[in-house]
């Protein structure tokens, strides 16, 4: 029995985004990675429609992070003082397709560190490892720009993304990230009207759209997935829609907010399956959970988790362009 | 899809008398598209127009419903393809599979595994809701008796398992008051398949590895009387299958193309880790039921979490029950915070507070679900309700000291809230993610 075509095309698409920059291009990156392309909505069309394939970025603190579970510092516990043995052993061993350097020791109410120590770490991952970076700063505004300045400029060249632009704190690190040639994270509080005024925000002071990754706040499964998964899902369908404010490729952090919930962390709770089995698989379910809504770069922690996530993304996608 | 007024004008007899009582069988027919009048007020009708209308009036979907009294589930009915659109009607069901090949204690021991796959969350019971007995013996009386075992020992709806209808027929006859869904009726055997569903009023798995097979094999099942129909379309990869189930749901839902009009049920394989994943990214998109042929706790948590996560309705904020919850053991000398009844916002504070590993009492405050901010502009959450909240959960009997951490947000109410109250108010961090440092260093 014939079936009807489906033929559904978009005005629109999801921004491509290399991250890094080799050799050829100032950098010293030995691979660059790039996301984005999608012309359609997650699974219809054709796999050629999906644009290129989501990756994953696993976390690296700049100070031992003090509250992770045990069963998360058991596949770092050799290299959790030293990010950049920490960041090898995430590319080498643990697949990661970029890092994250998330500088927590930063923040004044935490290790309150100061810009030599982040600039230290900046330099030391960036010789240890070829793949691109993310740089992250701490969440506090005055600290973060104080500091970020000076990452951004440690990394010049190497056309890393930098996060995070949020509408009450945008201007010094747009500024920064322009000067120094990166990419920007804009994030919004679960709120996609905020998310685009950002982004608008940010293009005022000249920051090219095609440069911008939006990170939406992301909800951990069981603790209000379901509003990053729509928000995610309409950001995409506003892209397809030829909105160039909703057009950028979306980060998600999943590492932070799988592993900060009691499913992921409780040892005793019975009924529920081992700890070490429950927690990857938590984070690993957020993750794969948040791919269906059209998640580009996803932050994780744990290496069974990346590895459950890797293997699904690699069932699914098909191009990988860089 | 619903008909307009002209098309079912077509469908009257046209004579305009009166007898349904509208001047015109026009009017009635603007009346009958407006759904204001009912077919059967016109006694002229044929039967070929009843049949029309009621087909055009079926929805896109069509809801199966399998298993009996409590353990009875329902899918399919979904009208949209974005849960923002409107929201999912029926949750994925998660099967767990049990082979016909186990006797004695092995059998006992799996349907036991399976019974524990069930958890409790924010008060509502989730997690497997079907168990499936695949026939890999290949015989007849062991299916059977595999099939009656697992009906009686377990508290989920029954899928029976098979190609061969020997084999399904004398599972059914064992099982057929649980009604059982019966997989799978395929071009080889749908007339046999068909006739034991038939009889039993049981509903149909149908299968086959294309989607063009798969229309005519629905379409067949359908011809032999039976409408209760799940399709299982087989594909070679995890891709081919999710695309594929995609395209379904498009053509049922925006294309009312009926041979497709109906859920979908996936079965997936490979190491527990890798059949999570699958099953997550198939219950998210579009499959009514998800087998998986694991009885791990740690699997069946986090895929029954995202059903129930993604199939809420998202016009309706999810709500906490407003009282006084405790993280930890608290004792007369621990904090109290309040927040409010938006489940967002209580799980953020609840994780937090937990992380601080500081004893504390949370109350909750009815704000018809908003989170603290909205609450606030909207006057759902100020000093009279926090101080009423108080009162009713007679915070002042569990703890001695009268201090109340409020959270940052809503600093600007301290004052009122002092005086509604008479406790010191404390000003809690703005974000909760900062409330383990406050309660370890800012709260003694
Ligand atoms: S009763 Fe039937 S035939 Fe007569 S006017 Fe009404 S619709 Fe027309």
């Amino acid at each position: 029995m014939p079936v009807p075509e489906v033929l559904e095309s978009f005005a629109g698409s999801v921004n491509r985004i290399t991250l890094g920059s080799t050799k050829d291009t100032g950098g010293s990156r030995t691979s660059t990675i790039t996301v984005g392309g999608a012309r359609n909505v997650v699974y219809a069309g054709s796999a050629e429609d999906a644009g290129e394939k989501p990756v994953i970025a696993i976390d690296i603190m700049d100070v031992p992070p003090e509250d992770w579970p045990d069963i998360l510092i058991e596949p770092y516990k050799d290299v959790i003082k030293n990010p950049a043995d920490w960041a090898k052993k995430a590319v080498n061993e643990f697949g990661a397709d970029l890092i994250c350097v998330k500088f927590d020791g930063i923040h004044p109410d935490k290790a309150n560190k100061d810009a030599a120590a982040a600039v230290k770490v900046t330099e030391d991952v960036l010789k240890a490892v070829g793949v691109p970076l993310i740089l992250w700063g701490c969440g506090n505004n005055e600290k973060d720009n104080q500091i970020i300045p000076k990452i951004s400029e440690a990394a010049k060249g190497q056309n890393c993304l930098l996060g995070a632009a949020e509408q009450d704190n945008y201007k010094s690190i747009t500024a920064v990230a322009l000067a120094d040639g990166h990419n920007l994270i804009t994030e919004a509080p679960l709120d996609i009207n905020i998310g685009k005024q950002v982004n608008i925000l940010v293009s005022d002071m000249g920051f090219p759209l095609e440069k911008i990754v939006t990170f939406q706040d992301t909800g951990a499964l069981g603790y209000g997935i379901e509003y990053s998964y729509s928000i995610q899902e309409r950001q995409r369908l506003a892209a397809l829609a030829g909105d160039k404010m909703m057009a950028m490729p979306a980060i998600c952090d999943v590492g932070y907010e799988a592993w900060r919930v009691k499913e992921a962390r409780l040892a005793d709770a019975p009924g529920w399956g081992n700890v070490e089995d429950r927690g990857p698989m938590w984070e690993a379910a957020t993750a794969i959970c948040l791919l269906q809504a059209g998640a580009d770069i996803i932050r994780m922690r744990h290496p069974r988790a990346v590895a459950a996530v890797k293997n699904f993304i690699n069932q699914i996608w098909k191009r990988v362009s860089a | 899809m619903a008909l307009t007024g002209l098309e079912i004008f077509k469908l009257l007899p046209k004579t305009n008398c009166k007898k349904c009582g509208m001047p015109t069988c026009l009017a009635f027919a603007m009346q009958l598209a407006q759904k204001r009048a009912k077919l059967d007020s016109c006694p002229d009708v044929s039967e070929e127009a009843k049949n029309t209308l009621a087909a055009a009036a079926a929805p896109p979907m069509r809801k199966v419903v399998f298993g009996s009294g409590d353990h009875q589930v329902q899918i399919g009915q979904e009208t949209v393809m974005f849960r923002h659109e409107e929201k999912f009607y029926s949750p994925t069901v998660l099967a767990a599979t049990i082979s016909d090949k186990l006797t004695g204690p092995d059998l006992q021991n799996r349907i036991k595994a399976i019974n524990a796959l069930r958890f409790e969350r924010v008060g509502v019971r989730i997690g497997a809701g079907a168990i499936a007995v695949i026939n890999d013996s290949g015989q007849a009386d062991a299916f059977a008796a595999a099939a009656e075992t697992a009906a009686q020992s377990s508290p989920f709806a029954l899928i029976l398992v098979s190609d061969s209808p020997q084999a399904m027929a004398a599972a059914v006859a064992k099982t057929a008051k649980f009604v059982p869904l019966i997989a799978n009726a395929t071009n080889d055997n749908a007339q046999e398949m068909a006739k034991i569903a038939k009889e039993n009023k049981c509903p149909i798995v149908a299968k086959a590895d294309s989607l063009e097979s798969l229309c005519g094999l629905t379409e067949k099942i359908k011809s032999l009387g039976i409408e209760d129909i799940v399709l299982n379309l087989q594909t070679e990869t995890l891709r081919d299958k999710l695309y594929n189930l995609s395209r379904m749901r498009v053509l049922s839902l925006k294309k009312v193309f009926r041979p497709l009009g109906y859920p979908t049920i996936s079965f997936v394989a490979g190491d527990a880790d890798q059949q999570a994943a699958a099953a997550v990214g198939l219950a998210c998109k579009y499959s009514g039921v998800v087998a998986l042929d694991t009885v791990e706790q740690y699997v069946f948590l986090p895929i029954a979490t995202a059903v129930m996560n993604i199939f809420t309705d998202p016009q309706k904020p999810v709500q906490v029950e407003p009282k006084i919850y405790t993280v930890g053991e608290p004792d007369e000398n621990s904090p109290v915070l309040f927040t409010t009844n938006f489940s967002l916002t209580y799980y953020t504070v609840e994780s937090d507070v937990e992380a601080s590993r500081v004893p504390s009492y949370i109350l909750v405050v009815d704000t018809e679900g908003t989170s603290v901010l909205t609450a606030y502009s909207g006057d759902k959450l100020n000093e009279k309700i926090v101080a009423d909240a108080m009162t009713k959960c007679n915070v002042q009997d569990l703890v001695k000291h009268r201090k109340l951490i409020i959270p940052g947000y809503v600093a600007v109410m301290s004052g009122k809230l002092e005086e509604a109250t008479n406790w010191e108010v404390m000003v809690g961090p703005r974000e909760s993610s900062m409330l383990p440092k406050y309660l370890k260093e800012v709260w003694k």
